[in-house]
């Protein structure tokens, strides 16, 4: 069941900025969603959007089925949770996480309650009587995720929550933000440009660029399927291999290398095809000796990434990217064959950029 | 090489001792001159109020509170001091009531040639309580009717005043990030609730510095009363300071060294109060 359900949505700023382009988008009931691009992709408009702080200029947003296109922020119920984490300096945490639930009305005892709940999920009881000028970023993050918890909405809207938080302590609010959102099972929608936040926090996930969307699908998908060449250079902590090439009888020829064409575009790749050849530098690994199939060159730079080494190679003027196991790397200016392991590789259409 | 390298170090070492000894001494001499050009009149604010026999010297007092009960017997003294209140406290509160929605709203929402509004708006303000227009605004209360009016006089100096009140509340309200409101916005509050629950706490100090400035431009003011009330008794303080002679018009030193003192305690008081609960700054700087 789709929970919010997002139909031709198009927002055009003042002085003809096109941050939304006719996007359409289903999120399911109860599911992490993140939002990933670069910036000024449209992501963080997006989501105001759905929090009802920017009115589209055209297109529909229902949540359960239900028209809210044109509902104030306050009649959606929905939480949201900002960068700067929005707590007012003049009221202590407790003042802070009570406030929405004064507005709404609540009684003294429903309103103590629920605090009481938020605090203790949140294991900030000791922090009640701080200003929030006096507690740390992390605490600081917790209070403004309790406050939105307090409120117990349908939706939760995060903008890059932990994009103030330092290195370390982003993992662990990451850990814990998932597990938080499993125990509520309540519909999240993330905003981020960092995609490790994404790929580790998402159920499901979209890439976004100029105003439209690339891709939608599992963390998974897009780290082995990225549709189409922007997200395939997009997602990866190692920049894919993208080579340019032509297809040439069931073969890819990338300058003087030759590939056998990948199974996923065998039949639809034809001959004389301008096509770009995707692979991870994960996926290319060291063989002993040339042949069919196999990028010979020499080793300009290797990279420790701790468990192994990026190896990358000038393949007769081709920069192709691999990986080797640590302690078995190989040095500079020594000359290696790279395999790409049979199943990873991809083919996108030059130009329609889009996977075979 | 070595022995003479250092004793060009000492010549050089010594040739600055002596300049910066020139310097301080310049220094001292300028600061003292300056300090007294501007301590000596305080001091007569100080000293002659609690002389019995004042003077325009600066001497010794003859200690006394004789001057106040002298300065009490004048009817109009204390009475003046009470306008002043009143006119003071109208515009502060004025400025205040006009200033803070209209810096809000500048600040919140932007269209062309904003920042030009500000800055002619700054300009005006100078004119508005400046002596040249000060004929048409005498005629405009006369139509209006509010010669000799506690409204007609706060109007006027609100008007002069409200200018830079907006300019400088504003660089408040844009230190507050629009997050806050946005926040606020999601949980359902209202706009007036936001800026009541919000906005306000968050520029209380501005609102306290704006308010003891406009009142300090409104209690020093002398043109704009004197021209539009005619009725002593309505005179603030600043106007009446300058009625306080005898028949052979020589001025009465007792009432006005008295006064005098009268005159400034409230604003210095006002500035200390301002200044020990928020600091008396003229920019925002909330930082979330």
């Amino acid at each position: 069941m789709s929970f919010v359900s997002i139909e031709k949505i198009t927002k055009v700023f003042p002085g003809g900025v096109r941050a939304l382009d006719e996007l359409d988008l289903e999120i399911k009931d109860g599911e992490f969603f993140a939002l990933l691009g670069p910036s000024g992709c449209g992501k963080t408009t997006l989501l105001r959007t759905l929090g009802g702080l920017e009115s589209s200029t055209s297109g529909t947003i229902s949540f359960e089925g239900k028209d809210v296109t044109f509902l104030t922020p306050g009649a959606r119920n929905i939480a949201m949770v900002f960068q700067d984490y929005a707590l007012y300096p003049h009221m202590n945490v407790l003042e802070n996480i009570s406030y929405p639930l004064k507005v709404r009305k609540f009684s003294k005892e429903e309103i103590e309650k629920r605090v009481t709940q938020a605090s203790e999920a949140l294991s900030i009881q000791m922090l009640l009587d701080r200003k929030p000028g006096q507690i740390s970023g992390g605490q600081q993050q917790r209070v403004a995720v309790a406050r939105a918890m307090a409120c117990t909405p349908s939706l939760y809207l995060f903008d890059e929550p932990l994009s103030n938080l330092d290195a370390r302590l982003r993992l662990e609010a990451r850990t814990f933000l998932k597990q938080l959102q499993r125990e509520l099972g309540v519909t999240t929608i993330l905003v981020t440009h960092d995609q490790s936040e994404a790929l580790a926090l998402a159920d499901r996930m979209a890439v976004m660029d100029k105003g439209r969307i690339k891709q939608v699908g599992s963390p998974a998908e897009f780290f082995h399927k990225p549709a189409n060449i922007f997200v395939a250079s997009f997602i990866g902590s190692t920049p894919m291999n993208l080579l340019d090439g032509t297809v040439d009888n069931g073969k890819v020829s990338v300058g003087a290398m030759t590939f056998d064409v990948p199974a996923h575009a065998q039949g639809t790749a034809r001959t004389g095809d301008k096509v770009v050849f995707g692979v991870r530098p994960e996926y290319v690994s060291l063989v002993s000796a040339p042949g069919f199939g196999i990028a010979s060159g020499v080793v300009m730079v290797t990279e420790n990434l701790g468990t192994h080494y990026l190896v990358t190679a000038d393949c007769g003027g081709i920069l192709v990217r691999g990986t080797a196991p640590d302690g078995s790397e190989p040095s500079m200016g020594e000359t290696v064959h790279l395999k790409p392991e049979q199943g990873r590789v991809l083919l996108y259409n030059k130009t329609s950029e889009d996977l075979y | 090489m070595k022995l003479l390298g250092k004793e060009i170090q000492f010549q050089d070492k010594r040739r600055i001792d002596e300049r910066t000894k020139v310097e301080k001494v310049s220094t001292f001499a300028f600061v003292l001159l300056a300090v007294s050009f501007f301590a000596i009149p305080l001091m007569w604010l100080v000293l002659a109020p609690f002389d019995s026999d004042p003077t325009f010297r600066i001497k010794w007092p003859n200690w006394g509170l004789g001057n106040f009960s002298e300065m009490a017997e004048n009817p109009y003294a204390y009475r003046s001091l009470m306008n002043s209140a009143i006119f003071s406290a109208g515009s502060g509160l004025a400025v205040i009531l006009v200033g803070a929605p209209a810096s809000y709203v500048l600040s919140r929402i932007k269209f062309a040639g904003r920042d030009a509004f500000l800055y002619i708006l700054l300009l005006f303000s100078s004119i508005v309580t400046g002596s040249a227009a000060m004929v048409p605004l005498f005629l405009l209360s006369l139509r209006l009717n509010l010669i000799d009016t506690y409204q007609g006089v706060v109007l006027v100096l609100t008007g002069g005043l409200i200018p830079a009140a907006i300019f400088i509340l504003k660089d408040f309200t844009d230190s507050i990030p629009k997050s806050y409101e946005e926040s606020a916005q999601i949980f359902g509050a209202s706009s007036f609730r936001i800026l009541k629950d919000v906005v306000t706490p968050i520029i209380r100090p501005g609102l306290a510095v704006i308010f003891v400035w406009s009142f300090v431009q409104a209690w020093g003011n002398f043109l704009a009363p004197f021209i539009l009330i005619r009725d002593v008794n309505k005179q603030p303080a600043a106007v009446m300071m300058y009625s306080f002679y005898n028949d052979g018009g020589q001025a009465v030193f007792r009432t006005v060294a008295a006064f005098s003192l009268m005159y400034t305690i409230p604003v210095l008081a006002m500035y200390f109060y301002v200044n020990k609960k928020y600091g008396f700054r003229f920019y925002g700087g909330i930082k979330g």
